[in-house]
């Protein structure tokens, strides 16, 4: 009875008047601190990126989340980011990720067609503007490796933008191309098509390198171009940072804020879309489609244009992402678009939440942060520990006898299983179950029974 | 908003905050007291590639030991920081940054897929941080004229033209070209093509495979076309298990390889069928134990400590880390036992002459490529696989890359 | 045994015999006038051409030559992808659900099998053994391995799935995605924590590796040796073997017929006095230890295997089933068949038929644009409206 009371009445108080307020605004300056004094702390770069939770979690006003959430992200973090460049490079990829899981969330999450392939879109974008914004154009006779040196680019750089918006055209084809056919069959064969049609695009992107070659086959399409940056905005960016940074910042730390800032603008043209969405008449269609198809028929659903819809709209996020993937990297190969990143996706997806979208961003936060930070790290610090000659006190076990074979950075495939299952027995609903869904869930369907 | 969330998350973030008060981050370095250097390692320790990854790994593990010394006498802690890039550029990039920020890292041996090391040295150039390669035969990787990329193994447009000159003098007339479909097998096979042809003969075949265990629809072609050579570009996982199906099929020609063939494994595999018809050869730039005594003593270390024989490029490893030891010791040397700066590393790693590793003798030209490999084109003597390091050279050729 | 012959007769009991006769000349035959037909009319072009100056011979006599043995390569590999599609086809009829991780179970029976062998090899009982003690340890190798197996496709189920058994149908699903990549992680963390090694390989005993020639075909100036070995002829036999075993498992047994019970109506059937729980896991153990055998049969037959080996060969051996009418065990066999065929021939010819423009790396592709192809023209598979004899 004790803690329980407790655990309430802090819970209130918390939540209550100007508390929220302050809770948040302390996270954020707590973790901003302590990131600008320890640049390579991991977890206090984990502190800050948390701050995000904080504002979801406590209740303030919507104004309030808004203003806070757009200082961290468009101020706080470009500037620490270029601080440590490794930073920049984790939120960067958790907003590319955040991007592609909220396209996949339309598709799996609103929808309800597991799509295995997705990646195959990503691919799609990406290859575009590394063929229009790269020599690849005036190497299509030779054999790869054997372009001579120094060709023309086909495109200039600034025409990336563009490419953005061709690129969802593109990969929205793409996927009412391969959606007409098979969207009529059933969740589970759908599921099994949409593997192949990934590993199908792979495969393609590895080999069409004769009788043309349009892909440079497995060396991958390098040098691309990425779009211009003025002189007057690193200038610009330098005055009013430089000395909070340390020191001045280069044009290529720039291109990753911008690649950065670019990727939050598409993630919020994907919130504002799918929520607009998720209450309209689509939304509501794509809802009876994922908990009935039958009855969604018989209540004069057109399944395969809503279908359709769902896959044309989640593929054409997945196209703009790869081209912006593309030009960030400047460089792309056909092992970017493995099997393995489309599980890693619909791993986010699940983690977070099918269907909610602040589950969505989470999830792909997670599931990144876990990858590039948390297992990396693990695995350096046992790799420390064996270097050096602790010993673990009661068993008397010397590190240094401890086998590579454990590290944890090794076991990504094990870590994702894990994730997979867990989540679907314990939590169907993931991390933050959508506001929808946990209704249903509560209603019908009681995990564990048996 | 559930309540048992808020109160889990409050939790956690309690938690974390005073966990953080109490422990120091894993990343601020030795107890000792010493000056902490650290080398990065990157490659594939986990999917399916992490069977060479993990033993590039070993290999600059077991460099560190037993090359290390100098720097130890010299007071600084020097630790290897292995870094996991999955054979994935994503990853590859994010810990390319991981390791540039990381001020005690100054050097970096990476990576095994041209197509992550490419884009992460762009990270390593902007940051001045030398990178010795110990398995990126592509081109581009050197091509570009980074001051901080080296690498200590051939060009795919050597090594193909290597094996294309060893079949020209053995007096072959036809050949069946096949490669792995990665950009290393098909950089080599492409190469071998070119070189085969413009030495008169015949190519019988080009075909790529992504295939790992049925090859026969590839082994009806080259029956029908029943070349004097099979060339493979690509790694011994395939290549044994291709050329002793073709040789159970009754094929009696010669299968020629690359490097990615060195490996006890193939005799494993392929047995006795490597001996049959007019034998197996590959080209390499490591000579064999028996030549290279040092090799002999690399592959019974790495047995002793790692419990298995070394896997292709795990001595590239081992001699990457070497140059890279060596390039930190002459940089301190001239900072006067200070940290040398990253660029120091660099230049003098560039300008290390004649460092004898165990895989031959380095010395950069100016984008990084070793001036003159010497490669050995080796013949399968014995179909046990613990008398892989007896195989025979057949042929030495010292050739010099391209012109940068 | 009356019983037995009352409802399930001779006939019946050998009749996936006649059927793959049927399925393996009839799309031998149509394939074969397909490629003889194409060579025909390429006679002519460049790739004719090319193939003359090379070879001295024409396209057609080249394509003809070759093609018994592009015939005899589909037909072995057909039915290594026809044994693992039978476990889906199983699991898919009983539980409407794609056991996804079919595949990890494949790769477990090669590697149980493999690392058997190894150990054999280790003790010296594989080095002087006569042929026929040969066969036996390869037969106590297959045993054991379809054991385990099964054993680890029952234990899945009851941990992975059986709690979601009334979960939506994605859920199982994406469950199943998790347990594939769990089993290949961590085969990959027990092999190098015990062997140390990534390849495995197969032991070279027996005499597995012979070839019988049949015929001696001359082409122009080489001659084109017909040959099988004797370990496709092992993986064949062993198949047919395991086809009849369960078709007689299925409809002649008491447990058959309450499998048959289940797959139609979970809920009558554990009115009638089924024990629902008890027949999955049957139906798991059985399709997992079909699915551990072709696994020790893929290894015998290509060597070398590693914790990833069974991705491809399973996600062919889906779409066999696809192709078949998943949930048919008849299906699952002719899509096998057809499937390998198919494949065997893209590889052999798609680069002599293009001049070279595409080559054997598309065969992979093959697989799963056939499985695209497959679902918009035959949604429910080639023999898909056959439901009665749903297994």
């Amino acid at each position: 009875m004790g803690p329980t009371t407790t655990v309430k009445l802090y819970t209130q108080r918390m939540q209550r008047g100007i508390w929220p307020y302050i809770v948040c605004i302390l996270h954020v300056l707590i973790g901003t601190a302590w990131v600008y004094s320890n640049p390579r702390s991991i977890i206090a770069f984990l502190v800050l990126i948390s701050s995000f939770a904080s504002l979801y979690y406590f209740q303030t006003a919507p104004g309030f989340k808004f203003a806070v959430g757009a200082v961290v992200a468009l101020v706080i973090m470009p500037v620490l980011g270029v601080r440590n460049i490794f930073y920049l490079e984790v939120i960067f990829q958790i907003s590319v990720f955040a991007a592609l899981a909220l396209g996949l969330n339309i598709v799996v999450g609103f929808a309800g067609l597991l799509d295995l392939g997705y990646v195959a879109f990503y691919a799609v974008g990406a290859y575009m503007w590394a063929f229009f914004g790269s020599q690849q154009f005036y190497v299509l006779p030779y054999a790869p490796g054997s372009q001579p040196a120094h060709l023309p680019f086909l495109l200039p750089g600034d025409f990336f933008y563009l490419f953005i918006f061709l690129a969802i055209g593109a990969a929205a084809l793409m996927g009412i191309l391969l959606g007409l056919p098979v969207l009529r069959v059933r969740g589970d064969y759908l599921a099994i098509v949409t593997l192949g049609f990934g590993e199908l695009i792979r495969v393609l992107a590895n080999n069409l390198d004769k009788p043309l070659n349009f892909t440079n086959g497995p060396q991958g399409i390098t040098p691309i171009q990425r779009p211009s940056m003025p002189p007057q905005i690193v200038d610009g960016f330098n005055l009013i940072f430089a000395r909070l940074i340390g020191h001045a910042a280069d044009v290529a730390a720039l291109y990753n804020v911008m690649f950065y800032l670019l990727a939050l603008v598409i993630i919020l043209v994907i919130v504002v879309v799918t929520r607009r969405l998720e209450d309209s008449k689509i939304g509501r269609a794509w809802a009876a489609i994922r908990e009935d198809e039958t009855a969604a028929i018989a209540n004069g659903v057109p399944l395969v244009k809503m279908k359709l819809a769902a896959f044309a709209a989640g593929a054409s996020f997945a196209g703009a992402m790869g081209a912006l993937l593309s030009a960030s990297r400047t460089f792309v190969s056909p092992e970017s678009f493995s099997f393995m990143q489309s599980i890693g996706v619909l791993t986010m997806v699940i983690l977070g939440g099918q269907g909610s979208i602040p589950g969505v961003i989470l999830g792909a936060a997670t599931v990144t942060i876990l990858n590039l930070q948390v297992l990396q790290g693990i695995s350096l610090y046992l790799s420390q520990l064996r270097q050096s000659d602790a010993v673990i006190p009661i068993i008397n076990f010397a590190w240094k006898n401890l086998s590579t074979q454990l590290d944890p950075a090794k076991y990504q495939r094990l870590l994702f299983g894990t994730i997979l299952i867990v989540m679907m027995i314990f939590r169907p609903g993931g991390m933050i179950p959508a506001k929808r869904r946990q209704r249903e869930l509560e209603t019908e369907y009681t995990p564990g029974e048996d | 908003m559930s309540k048992r969330w808020f109160v889990v998350f409050s939790v956690l973030i309690v938690a974390s905050l005073a966990f953080t008060a109490c422990a120091p981050a894993p990343s601020s370095g030795g107890t000792s007291g010493k000056t902490v250097i650290k080398i990065a390692t990157q490659s594939p320790l986990s999917g399916d590639m992490s069977v060479v990854g993990v033993d590039i790994k070993n290999g600059a593990a077991l460099a560190l030991t037993q090359l290390g010394g100098p720097l130890k006498d010299m007071g600084f802690d020097v630790q290897l920081a292995p870094f996991d890039d999955m054979g994935n550029p994503d990853t590859g990039v994010a810990n390319s940054k991981q390791i540039v920020a990381d001020p005690s890292i100054l050097c970096v041996v990476g990576h095994y897929n041209s197509g992550v090391q490419i884009p992460s040295s762009e990270n390593y150039h902007s940051a001045g941080l030398a990178n010795v390669s110990p398995a990126n035969t592509n081109p581009k990787v050197t091509t570009r004229g980074y001051s901080e990329v080296n690498r200590i193994v051939g060009r795919d447009d050597v090594q193909g033209v290597v094996g294309a000159d060893f079949a020209a003098t053995q007096g072959k007339k036809s050949v069946f070209v096949i490669h792995d479909k990665t950009a290393y097998g098909q950089g080599i096979a492409e190469f071998f093509q070119k070189e085969a042809q413009a030495k008169g003969m015949t190519v019988a075949g080009f075909e790529g495979t992504e295939e790992k265990a049925n090859f026969d629809s590839l082994i009806t072609p080259i029956l029908a076309a029943n070349p004097d050579v099979v060339y493979f570009g690509g790694m011994y996982s395939q290549s044994a298990v291709l050329f002793k199906q073709a040789r159970d099929r009754g094929y009696k020609g010669m299968f020629l390889s690359d490097d990615g063939f060195d490996s006890s494994d193939a005799a494993k595999i392929a047995g006795q069928s490597l001996l049959d018809g007019t034998g197996t050869y590959y080209s390499t730039v490591s000579g064999p134990a028996s030549v290279y005594p040092d090799t002999a003593k690399f592959i019974t270390d790495f047995k002793a400590a790692y419990g298995s024989d070394p896997q292709p490029f795990a001595a590239q490893g081992y001699d990457s880390m070497g140059i890279c030891l060596k390039g930190i010791e002459t940089a301190a040397k001239a900072a006067n036992g200070e940290v040398p700066a990253r660029s120091a590393v660099t230049e003098a790693i560039r300008a290390l002459k004649d460092y004898k590793g165990i895989t031959g003798t380095f010395t950069f030209n100016s984008i990084g490529d070793v001036t003159t490999a010497k490669y050995f084109v080796i013949q399968v003597v014995s179909p046990d696989p613990a008398k892989w390091s007896s195989n025979t050279i057949t042929q030495t050729l010292d050739i010099a890359p391209p012109a940068p | 045994m009356r019983r037995f012959f009352k409802n399930f007769t001779m006939v019946e009991l050998l009749r996936p015999l006649g059927q793959m006769a049927v399925f393996a000349i009839g799309s031998a035959a149509i394939l074969s006038a397909v490629a003889l037909g194409l060579a025909l009319l390429l006679n002519n072009t460049a790739a004719g051409q090319q193939v003359a100056k090379d070879m001295g011979v024409s396209l057609f006599t080249y394509v003809l030559v070759n093609l018994p043995q592009v015939l005899l390569d589909g037909l072995t590999i057909g039915f290594v992808y026809a044994a693992v599609a039978l476990g889906y086809t199983m699991v898919y009829g009983v539980l409407q659900f794609i056991n996804f991780a079919h595949s990890e179970i494949f790769a477990i029976g090669a590697f149980v099998g493999v690392e058997l062998l190894i150990a054999f090899q280790g003790y010296g009982l594989l080095n002087n053994a006569s042929v026929l003690m040969d066969y036996a340890f390869l037969l106590i190798a297959l045993v054991l391995c379809m054991a385990a197996a099964g054993g680890v496709a029952t234990l899945v189920e009851r941990v992975a799935y059986r709690p979601l058994r009334h979960a939506p149908r994605l859920v199982p699903l994406i469950s199943a995605i998790g347990v594939s990549f769990f089993l290949q992680d961590a085969i990959r963390l027990t092999e190098s924590l015990t062997t140390g090694q990534f390849n495995r390989i197969f032991p070279t005993f027996g005499n597995f590796d012979q070839r019988i020639v049949l015929a001696n075909l001359p082409m122009g100036r080489t001659t084109i040796v017909l040959s099988i070995a004797i370990k496709s002829l092992i993986v064949i036999v062993a198949a047919v073997f395991m086809l009849i075993a369960l078709n007689y498992f299925v409809n002649a047994t008491k447990s058959g017929r309450a499998i048959r019970a289940v797959a139609q109506d979970q809920a009558t059937a554990s009115l009638m006095g089924v024990n629902v729980n008890r027949i999955i896991s049957m139906t798991f153990l059985v399709g997992g230890a079909l699915g551990g055998a072709a696994g020790l049969m893929f290894a015998m037959k290509f060597t070398r295997i590693d914790a990833f080996v069974g991705f491809y060969p399973g996600l062919k051996a889906f779409t066999a089933a696809v192709l078949g009418g998943i949930g048919n065990m008849t299906g699952a066999l002719l899509g096998g068949i057809v499937l390998g065929m198919l494949e065997t021939f893209a590889g052999t010819y798609l680069s002599i038929f293009t001049n070279g423009a595409l080559g054997t790396e598309y065969k992979d592709i093959f697989a799963f644009a056939i499985l695209i192809l497959v679902l918009i023209f035959r949604p429910n598979g080639l023999l898909g409206e056959n439901v009665s004899q749903k297994a």
